[in-house]
C-alpha cells in the first residue's frame, strides 16, 4: 500500500464518505444520491459496471473503501454526461466519477493494466508536452502497450484506415519528428506544475 | 449585415493534418458567406478533453482551459470565444462555470496561470459554432445565401453527447434536440426520423474499449440506414471520426456491410452556399460521398 493511501486512510479514521468529500471532484454531493438508479438506466456502458453509479454511491457512504477504489467501474465512464442531464437531484455524476477515478489512480489503487487507466494518462502526458494533441504518437503509444509484437499486430490491422486518414490528409505520417505544438511550451509547463502542487496540497496527495 | 467577429478556438483536431482537419476547410468557408470573422486565439492550448481526467486531475484541467480564456481576453478583448469542437467547447465552458462560481479554484487557477504570465477574469462568453449560427443569425439568415439547396437528399442528425449534454443549445432538449434537423432542412434536404440521435459513440473508449465502443457504433449506423438516411450528419469531431472510421470493423466483428459517409453540418452548409468539394472538405472523407460530390459539380 502507498505511504499516500495509509495517510488518506489514517486522517479520515475510515470515514469513507468524509474522505472522498475532500478529496474527490464534486465529492460532497455524494450524500445527496437518493438510489433511484436512473444514472445506471442512463449509461451507454451501463452493463459492463461491475458497480453502476449509485451503487458506488451507496459503498462510499457505506464505508467500502477498498473496493470502491480498486473498482474498475468508473473506468468504464464515456463522459456522455446522460446520468447529469437526468439525475432528478442534478448530482454532477460524471464527473464524481473521473474524479473518484483520478483519485483511486492517484493513491495508486485503481486496477492495474485497465486499458481506460492506460488511455488516460498517455493522453494527458501527450497533450501536455507540446500543449496539443499528437494523434499519431497517441495511436502509436496505444497500439503498443502491449510490446511491440502486439503493436505490430494492431497496426497491421489498423493500416487501412491509417493510410485512409494519411490519403485524406486527416492523419500526418511527420508528426512523428515535427509535431504540432505551441509555442510558449514553457509557460505552460511551469503553469501545470503550480496546478498540480496546489491540488495535491488540497487534495491530501503531499507525503506528509 | 456588417461583419462578426470572434476569438476562435479551432482545436487540436482542426489542425492541418488531423483527424477534423476537413471540418476546418468546411468552417472557413461557410464562415466566408456569412461573414464571420475568426481570429485564432494565439497559441491557444488543448482543452484536455474528458478523458484527461486520470493524470489531469481538476485543476490543472481547469489550469489549461482557463489560459485559452486568458489568452482570448487579453489578445482579443470583447470577442466572444467560439469553438468548433464539442470537447473543446464543453471544457472551455465547464472552466468557466466553475471558476465564475468558485473563488478558490478560480483564485487558484490564476496562482497557476500566473506562471505563464496570464490572468483569467471570465469576461469572454464561451459558444459553440452551433450557437453563432441559431442565436447570433437563425434560420431565416442562414437560409438566405443557400443558391443550391440539397433537395432530395436524405441525412439523419447525430448530435452525439457532448454538444447537447450536460450544457446543450438554448431551448433544446436533451432528448430530443431538433436543431441539427432544422439546420438540414434549411439547407434544403431532408431530416430522417432517427431515435440514436443522441446515443454515445463511445468517446475516447472507442481507443481502449474497442468492442464496447463499436456496439455503440453499430447502433447509431444501423438505426440511419433503418429510417432511410443516405449519409450522417454531425456536429462533433470525434463522433464523426468513430462513426466512420470504425465502420470497417464493426463490419467485420457483425458481419453488417455499413459504409455510409458521415459529413459535418458545416460540410452541408457550404455546398448549399454553393461551395466546391474541395471548400466543403469533401476530399477528407474516408468513407466518400459521392451524392456530395456529383451535387457540387452541378452548377
Amino acid at each position: 500500500m502507498s505511504d499516500l493511501n495509509v495517510q488518506a486512510k489514517e486522517k479520515y479514521h475510515n470515514n469513507f464518505l468524509k474522505e472522498v468529500e475532500a478529496n474527490v471532484e464534486e465529492g460532497d454531493w455524494v450524500k445527496m444520491c437518493m438510489q433511484c438508479g436512473v444514472c445506471s438506466g442512463s449509461c451507454p456502458f451501463g452493463p459492463h459496471w461491475a458497480h453502476p453509479p449509485q451503487e458506488l454511491f451507496m459503498m462510499i457512504r457505506a464505508g467500502k473503501r477498498e473496493e470502491v477504489l480498486s473498482s474498475d467501474s468508473m473506468w468504464m465512464c464515456t463522459s456522455c454526461y446522460n446520468c447529469i442531464v437526468r439525475c432528478p437531484r442534478e448530482i454532477p455524476i460524471t464527473h464524481i466519477m473521473h474524479g473518484l477515478a483520478n483519485y483511486a489512480h492517484r493513491l495508486g489503487l485503481a486496477p492495474k493494466n485497465q486499458p481506460t487507466r492506460h488511455f488516460s494518462s498517455l493522453f494527458w502526458n501527450n497533450i501536455t508536452k507540446t500543449g496539443r494533441v499528437n494523434e499519431l504518437k497517441l495511436s502509436l503509444g496505444l497500439y503498443f502497450r502491449d510490446g511491440l509484437m502486439s503493436g505490430m499486430k494492431i497496426g497491421m490491422a489498423m493500416a487501412g484506415v491509417g493510410m485512409g486518414l494519411v490519403k485524406a490528409k486527416r492523419l500526418n505520417p511527420f508528426e512523428l519528428l515535427k509535431a504540432h505544438g505551441c509555442k510558449d511550451t514553457k509557460g505552460i509547463h511551469a503553469m501545470l506544475k503550480k496546478a498540480r502542487e496546489i491540488e495535491d496540497r488540497r487534495k491530501g496527495f503531499t507525503a506528509a | 449585415m456588417a461583419t462578426k467577429e470572434y476569438a476562435f478556438y479551432p482545436g487540436c483536431s482542426s489542425q492541418p493534418g488531423a483527424s477534423a482537419s476537413n471540418y476546418l476547410t468546411s468552417v472557413n468557408s461557410m464562415c466566408k458567406t456569412l461573414d464571420i470573422k475568426l481570429n485564432e486565439i494565439p497559441d491557444w492550448n488543448c482543452c484536455g478533453a474528458s478523458i484527461g481526467y486520470a493524470e489531469g486531475g481538476e485543476l490543472p484541467r481547469h489550469a489549461m482551459n482557463a489560459r485559452n480564456l486568458a489568452l482570448a481576453e487579453k489578445e482579443l478583448a470583447g470577442q466572444p470565444v467560439v469553438a468548433t469542437c464539442a470537447a473543446c467547447w464543453l471544457s472551455a465552458r465547464e472552466t468557466k462555470e466553475r471558476l465564475d462560481h468558485d473563488a478558490t479554484l478560480k483564485s487558484d487557477a490564476n496562482e497557476a496561470l500566473k506562471e505563464a504570465g496570464l490572468q483569467y477574469n471570465g469576461t469572454a462568453e464561451v459558444k459553440h459554432m452551433v450557437e453563432v449560427l441559431i442565436e447570433d443569425f437563425g434560420y431565416e439568415a442562414l437560409k438566405k445565401p443557400v443558391v443550391k439547396p440539397l433537395n432530395g437528399m436524405k441525412f439523419a442528425g447525430y448530435v452525439g453527447c457532448q454538444t447537447n449534454r450536460p450544457f446543450g443549445i438554448q431551448g433544446e432538449s436533451f432528448e430530443n434536440p431538433v436543431y441539427l434537423d432544422k439546420l438540414v432542412e434549411t439547407m434544403g434536404g431532408e431530416a430522417v426520423a432517427y431515435d440514436q440521435k443522441v446515443t454515445c459513440c463511445g468517446g475516447a473508449l472507442a481507443f481502449s474499449e474497442p468492442e464496447k465502443a463499436q456496439k455503440q457504433i453499430k447502433d447509431i449506423v444501423e438505426s440511419a440506414y433503418d429510417h432511410g438516411a443516405e449519409m450522417i450528419v454531425t456536429p462533433c469531431p470525434l463522433c464523426q471520426a468513430n462513426v466512420e472510421i470504425y465502420q470497417g470493423d464493426v463490419n467485420k466483428r457483425y458481419g453488417t456491410k455499413f459504409n455510409i459517409p458521415v459529413l459535418y453540418y458545416s460540410q452541408l452548409m457550404t455546398l448549399a452556399y454553393g461551395g466546391s468539394a474541395k471548400e466543403a472538405g469533401l476530399d477528407g472523407q474516408l468513407i466518400k460521398a459521392p451524392q456530395l460530390e456529383a451535387f457540387a459539380a452541378k452548377k
